[in-house]
């Protein structure tokens, strides 16, 4: 046990305490203290540790998930000003199975799936790692689970190895 | 009319869109039928009044109203999350 | 409205068009919330307001406090990162809920295994 477990996540706790407060000698004192305890709690709650091996790919996962995010905005508020009562549009579940295992892989896609209008993930199915999904349109159904498993899937194996 | 008008009628429009989608949430909130679909009109109205919190600090200049968003956030995301914990252990399944 | 007029043109335009895409986009979502039919087509309207809602009002606060006050005003970055983790945790447990009311009265929409319909 080191002095401090999580440094990434302390890090990022002080930084954002003094975004808060405002940089003053003081409040950097307390950044730092904040930091160090929070890292220790988080060290308590886990039980996997973040091991990010490729920060480059996670800039391109980012920016992939800046466009769709952009893309089905667009797509989810025209079916919704248009074909609310779903004649044109047909949404049901989708069941994915993910070869994906490391749970911190699978929150990431979970809040990427999540955040992105016209999916959300609905359940995780422990036994063989099936995905239900449930989908705003069907209509691109095969599309859907080919962007996951294409788009999203080997390029989080990538970066949480 | 210069950009300073337009902004602050972009301002204005924004406060009533924002307004209005409070609305719709909390009458989603109201009509259910269903708990679940209460939750999620609450959670929605809980959003709409942190950005109308921001959108009001835009509007007057200050920055003071940007804690009050922080804490309208916060509190909906535990609220929210708690009711939908109760929901699946509380009342269906005992 | 004095602080509106100190901002250049073209940074109050850009300002506007981003505060009224995330309020307009808020909106609709709402107005799913409102006019769709069944409670997973519904549990999809919020999240228009959560992502780039939220996103083109706060990017707009962002701007116009770091023009005004010639430095750079990074809160709303924060308020945005933590919109980004909160809400898909939210929806995914109030979806894993509904799931399971469904499931323990014994009526789920669709089949899930099959081919949806």
């Amino acid at each position: 046990m080191t002095m401090v477990p999580h440094p990434l996540v302390s890090f990022v706790i002080a930084v954002l305490w003094l975004i808060l407060t405002g940089v003053t000698p003081g409040q950097m004192v307390l950044a730092v203290l904040v930091g160090l305890v929070a890292g220790a709690a988080f060290g308590k709650l886990t039980a996997e540790r973040v091991r990010v091996r490729r920060p480059g790919l996670m800039l391109l996962l980012v920016g992939r998930v800046f466009l769709d995010i952009i893309r089905s905005n667009y797509q989810v508020a025209g079916l919704i000003l248009t074909d609310a009562r779903g004649r044109r549009r047909r949404s049901g579940f989708v069941r994915i199975t993910l070869d994906l295992t490391n749970r911190n892989a699978l929150a990431m896609l979970a809040i990427i799936i999540t955040s992105t209008p016209g999916t959300a993930w609905i359940e995780l199915d422990p036994d063989d790692n099936g995905l239900l999904l449930h989908v705003f349109d069907l209509k691109h159904d095969q599309d859907w689970s080919r962007v996951i498993k294409t788009r999203y899937e080997p390029l989080l194996m990538e970066i949480f190895r | 009319m210069t950009a300073a008008t337009v902004l602050s009628w972009v301002l204005v429009t924004s406060q009533i869109c924002l307004v209005s989608a409070l609305v719709l949430a909390g009458m989603r909130a109201i009509r259910g039928p269903r708990a679940q679909d209460r939750v999620t009109g609450l959670d929605t109205m809980y959003v709409c009044a942190m950005l109308l919190m921001v959108v009001t600090g835009m509007r007057q200049g200050t920055h003071f109203l940007f804690e009050a968003a922080l804490v309208i956030g916060t509190l909906g995301f535990v609220a929210t999350t708690a009711m939908a914990k109760f929901l699946m252990r509380g009342e269906v399944i005992e | 409205m004095t602080h509106l007029e100190q901002l250049p043109p073209s940074v109050a335009i850009i300002v506007a068009v981003l505060v009224a895409v995330g309020s307009v986009l808020t909106l609709i979502g709402a107005l799913g919330l409102i006019r769709l039919g069944n409670f997973y087509d519904r549990l999809h309207a919020p999240t228009l307001g959560t992502s780039w809602g939220a996103g083109g009002i706060l990017l707009g606060s962002v701007i116009m406090f770091s023009t005004l006050g010639s430095r750079l005003v990074v809160p709303e970055l924060f308020l945005g990162l933590m919109m980004l983790v909160t809400t898909p945790v939210t929806l995914m447990v109030l979806g894993r809920a509904a799931l399971h009311r469904d499931r323990a009265e014994g009526r789920i929409p669709h089949d899930p295994s099959g081919p949806a319909g």
